[in-house]
């Protein structure tokens, strides 16, 4: 329908309890349709309830809203993964439903007595609070933006930071990531876990780019791609879960074509390729 | 950092706008060209609060029609009367019918969305802790409501999303649709801000001491904070000339504080000059400028220190807030739309309720800031809209060739 452009993946990070961090996930998710077991880790990682990002101090992690923990989390992974300088980035955060315990949190008390409502607990449950949380803790001024798009909310994040990358010419950070339903919501939200993704992606290939991403807009129905591992099936019931074809693409180390659905009669058409690895560089003397 | 490339404008071929003014662009026009404040009293929040709001009346007795009844709230009725106003359901039907639905876009500017919805089953919960079923939806208790709900009332396929970074959502979702026509990935683009009263808004910037007990009065001496407005507003974008142009957008972050500006607004700074550049334009050039202007004392402090250093000392400057209240998410485009009346009409508004203007924010912007409307033609305009979050956007509109 359009023409592809190109943009590269420099770097990525994942999050959620049963797989905190990228190198895990990866093996996790390679959990291949031919059935070869997952590729098991040096080191097991053990399950975390919550992240607990190295960028804030410990007495704001506590206080800090799961969102917020997970978005800032696999936002410094990714950048620091990509070698980008997180201080001059512009960012796009998604997420279907923003922090939904705090949501849970503020509805309660709303309904017993709003002149009760915490001035904290307020600011958490802005859907851009984890964007002004990382721009806090990154220092960086650049265009940040919260998105949501419902159960298309990382396919519909992923073309907001390509069309950025691609009109501006810029680096842009994607951090992907929903939470659990609570009380109350839980009884209509579907919601569960933890899921967050980070992509940094650059209109130019770098020296850590590692995939080469063509993408396009098509009209036409879609189906969601079907989740290929075990892992990614098991975090399916995540808001972001339509994060998991990416990720399981990423995660398997060849070159795919994936097809998102943006709506009922759209997708967002992609082509990954491998970065051949650069070439050494002859030591410094 | 380097400053983005020159633009090519984006032509605003309808619009459509409902406010505490009233229904149209009509409406919000004669009460700006009357300096006259739609704020009223607050009745709407069921615990007393002591403040005025921008409400829009009759919402309570207009449901959706019966075809989008599983929709129905006070958000998506406000959403629904915005998109018959001033004949934009027929606009956006022939962008439609003319593009293909699939390469018309939408991008919805909102802060709260439909929480109203979640807020009110929080008070009904069942004896299992359940929402009421007519409140069971998930669909409805999300933040991308509204845009699905848009997207169904006008049959849109093209690509959908919703903008929520509180004050700043619907200018930037302009920034969007500018990108998606450049891109080629729509032909036509719905923009939209719609925000209703709820009570975590309310209550939420209560709590935060920001709630004025008086009507709103921006850059007012002796100013005491913000009402709280409600408002939907939508603009239909494509690119090429027109008679008004979107002709640049910035788009920054204090990196500072999440409820209170930079002190020295470098953030909106920033977000002025991506937009100036983009526009092609110098500060010095812009006629209008319609502020962000909450009445907050800190942010009226920071963005009156800004337009003193960067803009002309002939700009008209004024902040319509105490006219609408502050619309939160839609603010961006409702106030927007108050730069298009500026270069359609040959009119500025003034800046109701602010008499007598705080002399703390000194001789230059004293000069700048302007309290009653004035009878001049417009050829540039700028709006500022700067966030929770520390997150700014500012937008540069000018007159087109035809």
């Amino acid at each position: 329908m359009t023409a592809a452009r190109r943009l590269h993946v420099d770097g990525v990070a994942f999050w959620s309890p049963t797989l905190p961090g990228w190198p895990a996930a990866r093996a996790a998710l390679r959990d291949a349709a031919d059935g070869t077991a997952p590729t098991a880790l040096d080191t097991p990682v053990a399950p975390a309830r919550r992240p607990a990002p190295a960028l804030l101090a410990a007495n704001e992690r506590r206080r800090a809203p799961d969102s917020v923990l997970l978005a800032l989390e696999v936002a410094s992974a990714a950048t620091a993964d990509a070698g980008h300088d997180a201080g001059d980035l512009a960012s796009v955060f998604t997420s279907a439903h923003g922090d939904l315990p705090i949501i849970d949190a503020l509805c309660t008390t709303l309904a017993a007595d709003p002149l009760l409502l915490s001035p904290t607990r307020f600011h958490h449950s802005v859907h851009n609070a984890a964007s002004g949380y990382w721009a806090i803790a990154s220092g960086s001024r650049a265009a940040s933006t919260a998105l949501a798009a419902y159960e298309y909310s990382f396919a519909a994040g992923l073309l907001e930071a390509a069309a950025v990358c691609a009109a501006d010419g810029v680096p842009v950070l994607l951090v992907a990531g929903d939470t659990a339903a609570v009380g109350g919501l839980a009884s209509t939200n579907r919601s569960r876990g933890l899921l967050a993704l980070a992509l940094v992606l650059s209109p130019r290939p770098g020296p850590r780019s590692r995939w080469q991403l063509d993408w396009q807009l098509q009209a036409g129905h879609a189906a969601a791609p079907p989740l290929r591992s075990a892992a990614a099936r098991k975090l399916a019931d995540n808001a972001m879960a339509d994060a998991m074809p990416f990720a399981e693409a990423l995660a398997a180390g060849a070159a795919a074509t994936l097809a998102l659905p943006l709506g009922p009669a759209l997708h967002l058409a992609l082509d990954l390729q491998l970065h051949a690895p650069p070439p050494r560089q002859p030591a410094a003397t | 950092m380097t400053l983005p490339a020159r633009l090519s404008p984006v032509a605003l071929v309808a619009q459509a706008l409902v406010c505490a003014a009233g229904v149209g662009l009509p409406a919000l026009a004669r009460a700006l060209q009357a300096n006259r404040s739609a704020l009223t009293r607050n009745t709407f929040s069921r615990v007393p609060l002591d403040c005025w709001i921008g409400r829009v009346e009759g919402l309570e007795t207009s449901p959706l029609p019966d075809a989008l009844a599983a929709w129905d709230c006070r958000a998506t009725r406000l959403a629904w009367t915005g998109l018959q106003a001033d004949g934009f359901l027929a606009h956006a039907q022939a962008a439609v019918r003319q593009h293909g639905a699939a390469r018309v876009g939408l991008v919805l500017g909102t802060s709260a969305s439909t929480i109203g919805v979640s807020e009110q089953a929080y008070r009904e919960l069942d004896d299992q802790g359940r929402f009421p079923a007519r409140l069971r939806s998930e669909q409805l208790n999300t933040p991308h409501a509204l845009a699905l709900f848009v997207q169904a009332a006008l049959g849109l396929q093209g690509p959908s999303v919703t903008v929520s970074t509180a004050c700043s959502s619907s200018a930037k979702a302009f920034a969007v649709a500018e990108r998606w026509l450049r891109l080629d990935l729509a032909d036509a683009v719905v923009v939209g801000g719609v925000d209703a009263l709820c009570e975590s808004v309310l209550f939420g910037f209560n709590a935060l001491g920001l709630v004025s007990p008086d009507p709103c009065r921006p850059f007012g001496a002796g100013r005491s904070g913000i009402s709280v407005g409600e408002a939907a507003g939508y603009a239909l974008l494509r690119r090429g000339a027109g008679e008004v142009q979107l002709l640049g957008h910035g788009e920054s972050n204090d990196a500072h504080h999440m409820s209170s500006p930079h002190p020295q607004g470098l953030g909106a700074e920033r977000a002025l000059d991506d937009a100036l550049a983009r526009a092609g334009v110098a500060a010095a050039e812009i006629e209008y400028l319609n502020l962000h202007g909450t009445a907050s004392l800190r942010n009226d402090e920071v963005e009156a220190a800004l337009v003193a250093r960067r803009y002309g000392p002939r700009v008209h400057a004024s902040a319509t807030k105490g006219v609408t209240g502050h619309t939160m998410g839609a603010a961006g485009i409702v106030e927007a739309l108050v730069c298009l009346l500026a270069l359609q009409g040959g009119w500025r508004a003034g800046s109701a309720n602010t008499a007598p203007p705080d002399p703390a924010l000194g001789p230059a912007f004293a000069q700048q800031l302007r309290l009653a409307p004035t009878r001049q033609t417009t050829t540039l305009a700028a709006s500022h809209s700067f966030g929770f979050g520390g997150n700014n956007c500012v937008l540069v509109f000018g007159r087109g060739p035809s």
